[in-house]
């Protein structure tokens, strides 16, 4: 077999903003890389095939699920977590509304949530109700039943368009 | 559970990708999106592969009209498609397919090379590129040869892709002026595979027709088509319902999924204006 197969790959990423050098094995995918090997356990491996959303990280600006995607090809990335995007206060108003409308009861989603609704509303301003729910499918959350979240990504919508 | 991989390397360019393969003893597997191979790689399904990601191999992406054909790079991932200004003017039935396929996450990573090769039955762009009557390029050790959208479908997960070669792009005829190019589908939520589903193209040269989630390869519906090339919308859904061979399964029967077929190939006759019949 050849040897230009690897089966420990190393990498250089930014993570939250800070430079991380690491090697790790082949099949080790994202998620694992973030919470275990760097202790990054806000995000969670949960359903480990891409059904649930509770892994959802950003990486080069896009929300992505982190149990579908290697560490090996995170090369190079810019990843972001729930933990950066807290410290830097990115997603304060977002999280705001998220206990201000009660919209997480255990919290094991909430990571994930948080990620898919900045993208939404990143990528549109002013979503429609069933837009964001439809959104939000790839998302599951069993303690809410959506409703709350639904009117917490509403609110800060209208909120960042000045129109509350 | 976690994935297991035999080894990871990482493809400069086609030629590279070609040669890593050539080495890997036919264990060589191809990672493109990482949206169905992860997945099955972590639940076990597929283990030690020596994986070669094709990912960043910048010339496998976009999108571009050549002549009067269109043509998508492999790699082009389902969110670029879909918000993609060539596609939505010159072929907008993959436009439409990309809201019903996944959830954002997994669109912003899964490539409609991937998703071709991957041939699952139930999945939207290999409806997609049947009804379109796309040709898929391949590139092997031995050279580049084409497959029509026709014979690329071989089983459940089955394509013409041969060990070694890898799928670079697929082209098309540019829509004309006038086509109709419709996708309709039943889902029981947003985002899951379609229980059924049909893709509906009428240009010049007749309508096209092709059924997902209906049988073990995505189906082209000719009898259903030559009805609906005389007009005749009824016999058309008597035809179709006679030609599908769907699965019975957990979510729906196969007496279920022939019956939407057929509501859906009457919805789309009414939307583009024809006689109910
Ligand atoms: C939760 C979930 C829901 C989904 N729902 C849908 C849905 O509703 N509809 C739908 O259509 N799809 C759905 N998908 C699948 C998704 O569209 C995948 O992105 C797609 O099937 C695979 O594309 P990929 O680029 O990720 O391929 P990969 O996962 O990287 O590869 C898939 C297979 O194709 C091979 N391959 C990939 N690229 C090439 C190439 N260029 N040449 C040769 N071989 C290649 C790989 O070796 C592998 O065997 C879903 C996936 C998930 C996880």
């Amino acid at each position: 077999m050849s040897d230009v197969f690897r089966n420990k790959v190393d990498i250089t990423l930014t993570v939250n903003g800070e430079e991380v050098e690491a090697r790790v094995p082949a099949g080790r995918h994202l998620i694992d890389f973030l919470r275990l090997d760097l202790g990054l356990t806000g995000a969670h491996a949960s359903c480990e095939h891409g059904v649930c959303g509770a892994c959802t990280v950003k990486v080069d600006g896009d929300a992505v699920r982190g149990c579908l995607m290697l560490a090996a090809q995170a090369d190079g990335a810019e990843v972001w977590t729930i933990e950066g995007m807290s410290d830097t206060g990115a997603i304060r108003d977002l999280q705001d509304a998220f206990v201000t409308r009660n919209a997480l009861q255990c919290g094991f989603c909430t990571p994930g949530m948080l990620v898919a609704c900045e993208e939404l509303l990143t990528r549109d301003a002013l979503p429609e109700r069933d837009e964001i729910r439809d959104y939000l499918s790839g998302n599951y959350c069993r303690c809410t039943g959506y409703e709350a979240i639904v009117d917490a990504v509403e609110d800060v919508a209208k909120a960042r368009r000045g129109l509350t | 559970m976690k994935a297991s991989a035999g080894g990871y390397a990482r493809a400069r360019d086609l030629s590279h990708a070609l040669d890593l393969l050539a080495d890997a003893d036919g264990m060589g597997r191809v990672l493109a999106g990482g949206q169905s191979l992860i997945a099955a790689m972590n639940m076990r399904l597929s283990t030690g592969d020596m994986l070669v990601d094709i990912s960043r191999i910048s010339d496998l992406s976009g999108v571009s009209v050549q002549g009067r054909r269109l043509r998508i790079g492999a790699l082009t991932r389902h969110a670029e498609l879909g918000r993609d200004a060539l596609i939505a003017r010159h072929a907008p039935l993959l436009a439409q397919a990309v809201n019903h396929i996944a959830h954002a996450a997994i669109r912003n990573r899964g490539t409609i090379g991937g998703a071709l090769a991957h041939a699952d039955p139930a999945a939207e762009f290999p409806a997609c590129v049947l009804a379109l009557d796309a040709v898929l390029h391949l590139e092997g050790p031995e050279g580049s040869r084409e497959v029509r959208a026709e014979d690329f479908f071989v089983d459940v997960f089955e394509t013409a892709i041969a060990e070694g070669e890898i799928l670079t792009a697929i082209s098309m005829p540019l829509a004309e002026p006038d086509e109709v190019q419709m996708l309709k589908e039943v889902a029981r939520r947003s985002g899951d595979y379609a229980l059924a589903g049909l893709c509906f193209v009428r240009r010049a040269g007749g309508v096209r027709l092709s059924v997902l989630g209906a049988g073990s390869t995505p189906l082209l519906a000719r009898a259903a088509m030559a009805r609906l090339d005389m007009e005749d919308i009824g016999g058309a859904v008597a035809a179709l319902r006679g030609e599908l061979n769907p699965p019975s399964d957990t979510q729906a029967t196969a007496a279920y999924r022939r019956h939407i077929a057929g509501v859906l190939l009457r919805r789309i006759w009414e939307e583009i204006g024809g006689e109910s019949a």
